[in-house]
């Protein structure tokens, strides 16, 4: 089966949108149709079928032909491609936090210094 | 280890990082409200952070540079939505050149800093990170903030490798 690469910029477009990011998260495990997914909200079939397409050209979402029934699944490569990045950003803070502990501790070294001074 | 737990949203695109002090919830706060204590730990040692205006105020501005080995310079604001010291801060980091003119290519990510005490000399940090598209994440990544940079690199190159196979 093929998978549609990950497109990062349509990935971020299509990612912006509450109900599109929901439905990235139900069809993770690959179980339901757009008429299934579409009993989950409000709006139209042909809304909700309209988001499964884009989700579908960012290489979000695939659809799956399982017997008679067409599927969508979340194709999970591309999420992986953002956990990665959110992954730099916890090195970052990591080092952020760590520079902190730091400096805490020097000023809590300072405070007992000054205080044992004024003794 | 002060960072106890680290919470990653690709959905959401957000991050979430919690860590421990053990100090009192004032010297945490101050870890941001005192610009000298501030540009000590925003950049990383390569990249000292200097902080040339610090309104920690809501509507207020916190601007500062870093200052990397090569003598390149870039900068970056706070603008600041809401603040309830020693608690809480709601704030949106921008990207700017030296010279303060504000960088539109770069994105614009919302950071929330929520401080308590958990026993008096014990406090707890919960910071948030969100990020307004997966693009504003690699930006962010590839600007100069040396940690991650070295691995961003990589990570691009990976992703586009990955795109040329499946391709």
């Amino acid at each position: 089966m093929k998978q549609a690469p990950p497109d990062v910029d349509r990935v971020f477009a299509a990612l912006a949108d509450h109900t599109r990011r929901d439905i990235v998260r139900r069809a993770i495990r690959g179980e339901e149709g757009i008429l299934d997914l579409a009993g989950h909200y409000s709006m139209s079939f042909a809304a909700v079928q309209k988001h499964v397409a884009v989700l579908e050209r960012a290489g979000l979402i695939t659809k799956q032909r399982i017997g008679r029934r067409k599927i969508v699944r979340t194709n999970l490569e591309a999420l992986l491609v953002v956990r990665r990045l959110l992954d730099q950003f916890e090195e970052q803070w990591r080092g952020r936090i760590d520079r902190m502990d730091k400096l805490v501790a020097e000023t809590a070294a300072r405070v007992v210094e000054t205080k044992g001074r004024k003794r | 280890m002060s960072v106890i737990a680290v919470r990653k949203d690709p959905e959401k695109l957000t991050l979430t990082i919690e860590a421990e002090f053990d100090a009192p919830i004032e010297s945490i706060w101050q870890l941001w409200a005192d610009p000298r204590k501030l540009e000590r730990w925003w950049g990383p040692p390569t990249y000292p952070a200097t902080v040339t205006k610090h309104d920690l105020t809501p509507g207020g501005r916190v601007e500062y540079h870093m200052t990397g080995p090569e003598g390149d310079q870039p900068g970056g604001y706070w603008d600041i939505v809401e603040v309830e010291p020693p608690r809480r801060i709601l704030l949106r980091d921008s990207a700017c050149a030296a010279d303060g003119t504000p960088n539109m290519d770069l994105p614009t990510n919302t950071i929330r800093v929520g401080i308590e005490e958990i026993t008096p000399g014990r406090t707890r940090m919960l910071i948030e990170i969100e990020f307004p598209s997966i693009e504003a994440m690699e930006k962010t990544i590839a600007m100069g903030t040396d940690e991650g940079l070295r691995q961003a690199v990589g990570q691009v190159d990976a992703i586009l490798a990955q795109e040329t196979v499946q391709r």
